[in-house]
């Protein structure tokens, strides 16, 4: 019998983080927990998308330089972010002397990389791997929406892309929050085709994995000190704690979510941040901190991604979305 | 074989999340479209007027010295970045006015710049004023032709 839930065991540890922000998230709940704030969207670039690929080159560089290790000791960089055929993440690993491995799952990429590297790390393959991902507001607009200057309204349930990069270095050695199982998620669309309302296309995947997570794992709600997805917003949260709670689980008290917590709400963030970004620095920023001091003993973090692209949503097409769940102790 | 396409779907979950999604607030909507869209033409109104007395402009040349400089100036506040945050305000206040016209096509030049004059700028010039100008001269070809058809008979 397949089962989608499985062990670490020998638990990777998170070795070190690095986290970049643009002016937005650093004037946000969790600005100060961010490493490095960028008061220029362009990061001295002349594209956005020169912008994107820079954020996630630093912010690499700076996890490789927190520990203290050379290139040819990390096995291998899993990185991926929105932009058309991962270009961010293929040009930004120009710079390393480091075998890259390009993966894609939307807004879930941070703890995709997270399983896969986790696994790498936990076979013995490798012994140090870096997850990264990053996404980029103006980038993100260009590709799925309407020119930035275009005067248009945002609808009331729509999301603000983070602009922004993070990075872990998963170790067999350090002291660092240890990565202990994972649930890996499958592609569920209920035929929610509203492009501004990804919240409630992402709610049922992120039910579907915590639901199985429960089920092969002996885990129970109690025992996370958090439950934490990646983006939903307010509004996808609000669907996530129902589909939970039909399902005789009340996670309300525990659950939190990346995207909620990011912005305060001013301007037409409406219902919290988004994109692969978003994840990426609450996690690597804020929650990693907090499990270094052992503020928290277990949580978990399930990134959800909606899988469309502006073809397939000019079509007509519904939202299939994806979560994967990762668990890390202190 | 079947087919995969809609197989899980659920038509309960999309009427539960129709029926609890956040609303635009539509009577501010209205009132806010009202308010700036009535202020864009009164300017244009005013510019009219003023070039009606002052320049002895009369007709077809006072409409079209009208609607350039209403152009210039939407595609002017378009390049300073102010009119993506009235149109924000106001939605469609400030969309259909003709200064509207003039950000939705000087928006998509600017941002696709960095494709370069002739792939970016040029051929995405017209992606989100395309369709106003196609839908726009089939729409006068078609009322012209039975208004001639019309005269034809009568």
């Amino acid at each position: 019998m397949r089962n989608r839930t499985f062990i670490f065991k020998n638990q990777p540890r998170i070795h070190a983080t690095a986290t970049l922000g643009g002016p937005k998230e650093g004037s946000g709940p969790v600005g100060k927990y961010i490493d490095t704030i960028v008061h220029d969207d362009y990061f001295g670039e002349k594209t956005f998308e020169k912008s994107e690929r820079k954020m996630l080159e630093y912010a690499i560089r700076q996890a490789i330089q927190k520990t203290n290790f050379s290139d040819k000791e990390i096995g291998a960089i899993v990185a991926g972010d929105l932009l058309n055929q991962i270009i961010s993440s293929s040009y930004a690993c120009r710079a390393f002397d480091i075998p890259f491995l390009g993966i894609y799952n939307a807004c879930s990429t941070m703890s995709e990389a997270f399983i896969i590297g986790g696994m790498m790390v936990d076979g013995g393959y490798v012994e140090n791997v870096i997850c990264a991902t990053g996404s980029h507001f103006s980038s993100a607009e260009r590709q799925y929406r309407y020119p930035l200057e275009l005067g248009n309204t945002r609808p009331p349930q729509a999301q603000w892309t983070v602009t922004g990069a993070g990075a872990a270095v998963l170790s067999v050695r350090g002291k660092g929050p240890k990565l202990v199982a994972a649930t890996l998620g499958k592609v569920v669309d209920f035929g929610i085709t509203d492009t501004n309302n990804m919240g409630a296309a992402m709610a049922p995947a992120a039910a579907d994995t915590l639901l199985e997570h429960f089920k092969n794992s002996h885990f129970k709600p109690e025992d996370y000190d958090l439950i934490i997805t990646g983006d939903l917003g307010a509004f996808g949260s609000r669907i996530f704690k129902d589909l939970m709670w039909e399902k005789g689980f009340d996670i309300s008290e525990r659950h939190v979510d990346c995207g909620e917590m990011i912005y305060n709400i001013a301007e037409d963030e409406f219902q919290g941040g988004s994109g692969a970004g978003c994840s990426a620095i609450v996690f690597n920023g804020y929650f990693y901190k907090k499990l270094c001091n052992k503020e928290y003993k277990r949580i978990v973090l399930i990134a959800t991604g909606a899988l469309l692209s502006s073809v397939s949503s000019q079509q007509g097409e519904s939202i299939p979305s994806i979560a994967h769940a990762a668990v890390f102790e202190s | 074989m079947q087919g995969n396409e809609n197989i899980n779907f659920n038509k309960n979950y999309i009427d539960y999340i129709s029926s609890i999604a956040p609303k635009t607030k539509e009577t501010r909507s209205l009132l806010r479209a009202f308010w700036v869209g009535g202020t864009i033409c009164c300017i244009g109104q005013f510019i009219r007027f003023a070039f009606e007395t002052w320049l002895g402009l009369s007709g077809d040349e006072l409409a079209a010295y009208v609607s350039v400089v209403l152009i210039f100036l939407g595609g002017l506040l378009t390049g300073l970045g102010v009119y993506d945050r009235i149109g924000k305000y106001a939605g469609g206040g400030s969309i259909v006015p003709i200064t509207g016209f003039a950000n939705s096509v000087v928006s998509p030049a600017m941002e696709f710049k960095s494709e370069g004059f002739i792939y970016g700028t040029a051929s995405k010039m017209f992606i989100i004023a395309g369709p106003i100008i196609v839908f726009g001269v089939a729409s006068s070809v078609l009322i012209g032709l039975s208004y001639y058809i019309y005269f034809l008979v009568v």
